[in-house]
C-alpha cells in the first residue's frame, strides 16, 4: 500500500505521466548471504510487522517452511544444501522474495491502471484495491514472485515495507537480522557496502565472490552478495541472467498499440469505403433492408 | 425479372438464426471484455460488465458458452465452406470486388470466398482462444500451467483475439452496410431473389432448381 503519493515513478496499464514532482532516493536492500544463519527472524519480522499469517504447513525434511512464497509468507528462506568443490558442502541460505527490479516485468504485464506503482525511490508496490485477479504479473515476473490470494483473489508481494520505508524506517526484515545480513539504505551506499563485503569474502577464499544487481531487468532495489556469485544458481535456482521474457515483451510491447491502431484502421477502412465506393444495391427491387 | 424482389429465398432456418446470434452476443460481451484489458486505451469498457474484476471474472465463462455455440455453428456450416477452385479466383479479384464490379465475378455459391475464409479462420481461432483462454484462467486453470506456457498462451490469447476481431469488424461491415439486403438473411431468414442472384448467383439457380 503507498503511503506516499507523489511520487511514483511508473504505474501499470497507465500511458500518462504519474505523480512524480518529488525525486526521493533510490534505495535497496543487500542482502549478504555469507552471514546469514537462516534463523528466520526476517520472515517472522515480514509476517508481523505485515500481519499476515500462514499456514502452519508440513515438515518436508529440510528446513524450508513455508515451502514457496504464498499470499501469506512474502520472503522464505531457501536451504541449499551443495558441493561447489568436491567434498567440501556448503549450506547456502537464500532468503528470497520480490528483487525490486528497476524494469519490474509484473508492471509491464498488469492490465489494470495503479494495481502496481513503482515509487521514484525503486520500490515496486502492488495495489490490492485496484487488483482485478488476473495473473498476469505472475507471467510478467521473472523472479516467480507474485502469488494471488485464494481467499480475495488479489495479487501479494514483498512491499519492501513501503509504509515503513516512506517515513524514514528500514523494512522490518532488515530491522529484526540477528547477524546484520540485511542492510537497507541508497542503493548507491549498498553498491559501495557490497564492494567492501566481496573484498572481505575473496579475502577469505571466496575467489568468485560478487554482488547480485542483475542489469537484465535495469538491477534490482534488492541485492544479494554472493559467494558463488558466477553460479547464482546453487542458490536455490536464482536465475543468472534474468530478464523479462521475450514472449511477455512481445505480447505488452510494440504489438499491443499497434494492433489497437490496426482495429482502429479496419473499422475506419469500413466507413471510408462506404462513403466513397458505396453499399452495394440490388436493382429493380423495392423491399431492400 | 421484375417480379425477382418479391420472390423470397429461404437462407437461414430459425434455429440457424438463432444460433448465429447467440453467438454474435457472446462474441461481442467477449470482444469488448478481452479488450478491456487487452490496452489501457480500451480499460473504460471494463465498466460495461461492472469494472475490472467482474471482467476478469465473467469473460472466460462468457467464452466457454460461446464455444459451445460456435461448436453449433461449425457442425452446420463445415460443409458449404469448402474452398473451391472458383474461390481462389475471386480472391485473386478482390479489387473488384471492393469496387462491387460484381459482373466481372465468377458466379458465387452459398458463401463467396471472403465469408469462407472468414468462416475458416474462427474456425482456428476460436478453438485457439478456448484452449489459451482455459491455460490463463485465474483462479482455476491457471495455478496449474507452467510459466512458459502460461506466458505462451496470453500472447496467443491476444493475437488470436485481435485476428477474430478485426475479421468480425469486415464481418460486420459487410452485412450491415456494404452488402444491402443481407441483414434481413439473418434476422427473418429470407432474401430477395434479386438479391441471390445478384450475390450468389450459383446458389440461387441450385435453390430455384431444387425448389422445382
Ligand atoms: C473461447 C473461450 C475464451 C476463454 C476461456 C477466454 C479466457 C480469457 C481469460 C482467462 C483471459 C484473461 C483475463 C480474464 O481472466 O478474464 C482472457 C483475456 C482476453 N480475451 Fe479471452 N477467452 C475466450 C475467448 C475470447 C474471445 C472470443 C475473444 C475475442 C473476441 C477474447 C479476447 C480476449 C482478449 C483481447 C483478452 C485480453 C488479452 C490480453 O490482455 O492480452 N477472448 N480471455
Ligand atoms: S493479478 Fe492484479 S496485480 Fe497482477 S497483473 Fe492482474 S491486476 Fe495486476
Amino acid at each position: 500500500m503507498a503511503l506516499q503519493t507523489l511520487d511514483i515513478q511508473r504505474r501499470s496499464a497507465t500511458t500518462t505521466p504519474s505523480p512524480s514532482v518529488r525525486q526521493t532516493t533510490e534505495v535497496a536492500k543487500l542482502i549478504d548471504i555469507s552471514k546469514c544463519i537462516g534463523c528466520k527472524a526476517c520472515q517472522t519480522a515480514c509476517m508481523e510487522w505485515n500481519d499476515i499469517r500462514d499456514e502452519v504447513g508440513s515438515n518436508a525434511g529440510t528446513y524450508d517452511n513455508p515451502r514457496d512464497l504464498t499470499e501469506n509468507s512474502w520472503t522464505v528462506m531457501r536451504y541449499s544444501e551443495v558441493e561447489v568443490e568436491q567434498g567440501k558442502l556448503e549450506w547456502l541460505i537464500r532468503k528470497d522474495g520480490c528483487m525490486h527490479c528497476a524494469d519490474p516485468g509484473c508492471l509491464k504485464a498488469c492490465p489494470s491502471p495503479g494495481a502496481i506503482i513503482q515509487h521514484s525511490n525503486g520500490i515496486v508496490d502492488f495495489q490490492q484495491e485496484h487488483c482485478i485477479g488476473c495473473g498476469y504479473c505472475i507471467a510478467g515476473c521473472p523472479f516467480n514472485v507474485p502469488r494471488i490470494s485464494k481467499k480475495d483473489n488479489k495479487a501479494y508481494k514483498c512491499t519492501l515495507c513501503s509504509d515503513r520505508v516512506g517515513v524514514g524506517m528500514e523494512p522490518a526484515c532488515v530491522k529484526t537480522c540477528p547477524t546484520g545480513a540485511i542492510v537497507f539504505g541508497s542503493k548507491e551506499d549498498m553498491i559501495q557496502h557490497a564492494e567492501e563485503r566481496v573484498v572481505d569474502l575473496k579475502e577469505r577464499g571466496y575467489g568468485k565472490a560478487g554482488l547480485y544487481d542483475p542489469q537484465g531487468v535495469g538491477g534490482t532495489h534488492v541485492m544479494y552478495v554472493l559467494q558463488h556469485a558466477d553460479q547464482p544458481e546453487l542458490y536455490h535456482g536464482l536465475p543468472k541472467d534474468p530478464a523479462i521474457s521475450p514472449m511477455v515483451s512481445l505480447w505488452k510491447g510494440v504489438t499491443k498499440p499497434l494492433m489497437s491502431l490496426a482495429l482502429g484502421v479496419v473499422a475506419l477502412a469500413g466507413f471510408f469505403h462506404f462513403v466513397t465506393v458505396g453499399p452495394t444495391e440490388t436493382h429493380d427491387e423495392e423491399e431492400e433492408v | 425479372m421484375a417480379k425477382s424482389s418479391s420472390v423470397l429465398i429461404k437462407r437461414y432456418t430459425a434455429s440457424d438464426r438463432f444460433n448465429h446470434w447467440f453467438v454474435a452476443i457472446t462474441f461481442i460481451l467477449l470482444a469488448l471484455s478481452g479488450l478491456a484489458l487487452f490496452h489501457p486505451a480500451f480499460f473504460f469498457l471494463t465498466h460495461l460488465l461492472g469494472g475490472g474484476t467482474w471482467t476478469r471474472i465473467l469473460h472466460p465463462f462468457i467464452g466457454v458458452v460461446m464455444f459451445a455455440g460456435f461448436a453449433g455453428m461449425m457442425l452446420r456450416f463445415w460443409k458449404l465452406n469448402y474452398i473451391t477452385d472458383n474461390d481462389r479466383k475471386w480472391m485473386k479479384q478482390i479489387v473488384d470486388v471492393l469496387a462491387n464490379r460484381h459482373e466481372k465475378l465468377l458466379p458465387v455459391g452459398h458463401y463467396n470466398a471472403g465469408q469462407k475464409y472468414l468462416f475458416w479462420t474462427m474456425v482456428v481461432c476460436i478453438p485457439l482462444l478456448l484452449i489459451t483462454g482455459v491455460l490463463m484462467w485465474q483462479p482455476y486453470f491457471a495455478p496449474l500451467v507452467p510459466i512458459v506456457v502460461a506466458r505462451l498462451a496470453v500472447l496467443l490469447h491476444a493475437v488470436a483475439a485481435f485476428v477474430i476481431i478485426a475479421g468480425i469488424i469486415v464481418h460486420i461491415y459487410a452485412g450491415t452496410m456494404w452488402v444491402k439486403g443481407s441483414m434481413r438473411a439473418m434476422t427473418r431468414g429470407t432474401v430477395t431473389h434479386a438479391w441471390a442472384k445478384h450475390h450468389h448467383a450459383a446458389w440461387c439457380d441450385e435453390v430455384s432448381k431444387r425448389d422445382k
